[in-house]
């Protein structure tokens, strides 16, 4: 029912280790991942939705023993020939020299700046009507997953799914990824900022007073 | 060992393909034979096709698409030296010194974070919306992406390799006392975690308590005791006598 991505709480992890200060230094190939991963996005295919669906639709063998860059290059690779960017043989290596079709949107030098200044802004002008205020009590649904596509993509993790929580703020109405990640449509709605005392999440909370806040879409929200 | 038949050699560059994928196909069969390149129709992941070793797989791919025009190899040199040179936290430290300095400041900063740090020239792709959140002796925040991996990439740029493990993705909503000892920091009992999981486009920036003993300091010098740590909450801003 869930994916290997949705692991918050999991147990079994390990130790984890800090690192100096500063900008991380990516060694080459990782940072070719990332640069590359970012300039096919400039080709248009797919949103940021589509692009988190394909790095967790990787296997769950593949998901686990793939560095994060990895997972990057491997899920770029799928999308590309899923949206028909690329063919089977063209990753097989038996690829034709022909320029492509969407050759007149590739991201060019000059351009990397800009674009990468001006974002991607998710909130939208929406009519669905606000449901909750600030102080509402709240449950997540359940059972949790994709309420629009089994198997698909949702932004509520497992840990937090039927749990009771109260409204900390709304953020305005957001693009619903679980819509989003399987192109059908952005549905924007209300996104609220959700508390949860860790209590209500975990049978052994490290402290009575600590919290978790999710940031969730209304339609994962119902009155309590 | 199987070996997909590559290209037929029609030109130098697909001779240079050719040799990306039997290169990996090798180096993979150097292993011990525990990760074999077997290529195979995949529809569901065709990533398998290309070579399995990390930098040839990010080679034949960049190879294949440059070829085909559709990604500019000085474009990706581009967006490297953006995020390994130009946006890091010290654009994080900038609002957070400002935000010690400036009472007036803060409180915008707290109530509109996205137009306070955009007027500072903070914005783009992973910060389009903002909201800093304020550390106090009664509470502590930390941040985390359960699911993914997601920061605030225009404040702090890229995420050190540990925001994006299991581990610190598994553990931080459970226990983040205990990972926050492993960062050396052990709040007092009296004061409550508040763990955000970025689970929207919304990014949060954690503003640190100011240390003692900086009353004197200029912004420039306060912005020298913000760590990128203590911005996500895994660490405490630094005392004057700890910055270099």
């Amino acid at each position: 029912m869930s994916r290997v991505h949705d692991m918050g709480g999991r147990f079994g992890d390990g130790p984890v280790v800090p690192e100096p200060q500063g900008i991380p230094a990516l060694g080459d190939w990782q940072a070719r991942a990332l640069a590359l991963t970012l300039a096919c996005g400039s080709l248009g295919q797919w949103n940021i939705d589509v692009s988190r669906h394909a790095r967790e639709r990787l296997s769950p063998k593949d998901y686990s023993r793939f560095s994060y860059f990895e997972k990057w290059i491997s899920a770029l690779a799928d999308l590309l020939v899923e949206t028909g960017v690329l063919t089977l043989e063209d990753l097989k290596g038996a690829t034709s020299a022909e320029i492509h079709d969407l050759a007149d949107r590739m991201l060019k030098a000059e351009a990397v700046t800009g674009v990468l200044a001006k974002g991607g802004p998710a909130d939208r002008p929406s009519l669905k009507p606000i449901r909750f205020g600030v102080g509402d009590t709240v449950r997540t649904r359940h059972p949790g997953g994709s309420a629009l596509v089994d198997g698909g993509h949702t932004r509520l993790p497992s840990y937090a799914v039927g749990a009771t929580g109260r409204i900390l703020s709304l953020h305005g109405a957001h693009v619903l990824p679980d819509s989003n990640a399987h192109r059908l449509g952005e549905a924007a709605e209300p996104l609220y900022a959700v508390v949860f005392s860790a209590s209500e999440l975990w049978s052994h909370p490290e402290h009575p007073n600590d919290e978790v806040v999710l940031d969730m879409w209304q339609s994962y929200l119902e009155p309590v | 060992m199987q070996v997909c038949p590559a290209g037929q050699g029609r030109s130098s560059t697909s001779s240079l393909l050719q040799a990306l994928w039997t290169k990996g196909a090798g180096q993979a069969g150097q292993g011990g034979g525990t990760i074999s390149f077997m290529p195979h129709d995949d529809h569901d992941h065709p990533h398998a096709l290309l070579p399995p070793e990390p930098a040839l797989r990010v080679k034949a791919l960049e190879t294949i698409l440059t070829r085909k025009g559709l990604v500019d190899p000085a474009a990706l040199d581009e967006i490297i030296d953006t995020y390994q040179n130009r946006i890091g936290p010290k654009n994080g430290a900038q609002v957070v010194a400002q935000a010690w300095s400036d009472p007036d400041f803060k409180s915008r900063l707290l109530d509109d974070a996205t137009s306070v740090v955009a007027d500072m020239g903070f914005y783009g792709r992973q910060g389009e919306h903002i909201v800093a959140v304020e550390n106090t002796p009664e509470l502590h925040n930390m941040v985390v992406c359960t699911l993914c991996s997601c920061y605030p990439w225009p404040l702090l740029g890229i995420p050190p390799g540990w925001y994006k493990s299991d581990a610190y993705r598994a553990r931080t909503v459970r226990e983040p006392r205990k990972v926050l000892a492993e960062f050396g920091v052990t709040l007092p009992e009296d004061t409550a975690v508040r763990v955000w999981d970025s689970t929207a486009e919304v990014r949060y920036l954690v503003l640190p308590m100011r240390p003692e003993g900086t009353e004197d300091l200029e912004v420039e010098q306060l912005a020298r005791l913000v760590t990128r740590d203590s911005m996500i909450g895994t660490g405490l801003a630094l005392a004057p006598e700890q910055s270099t």
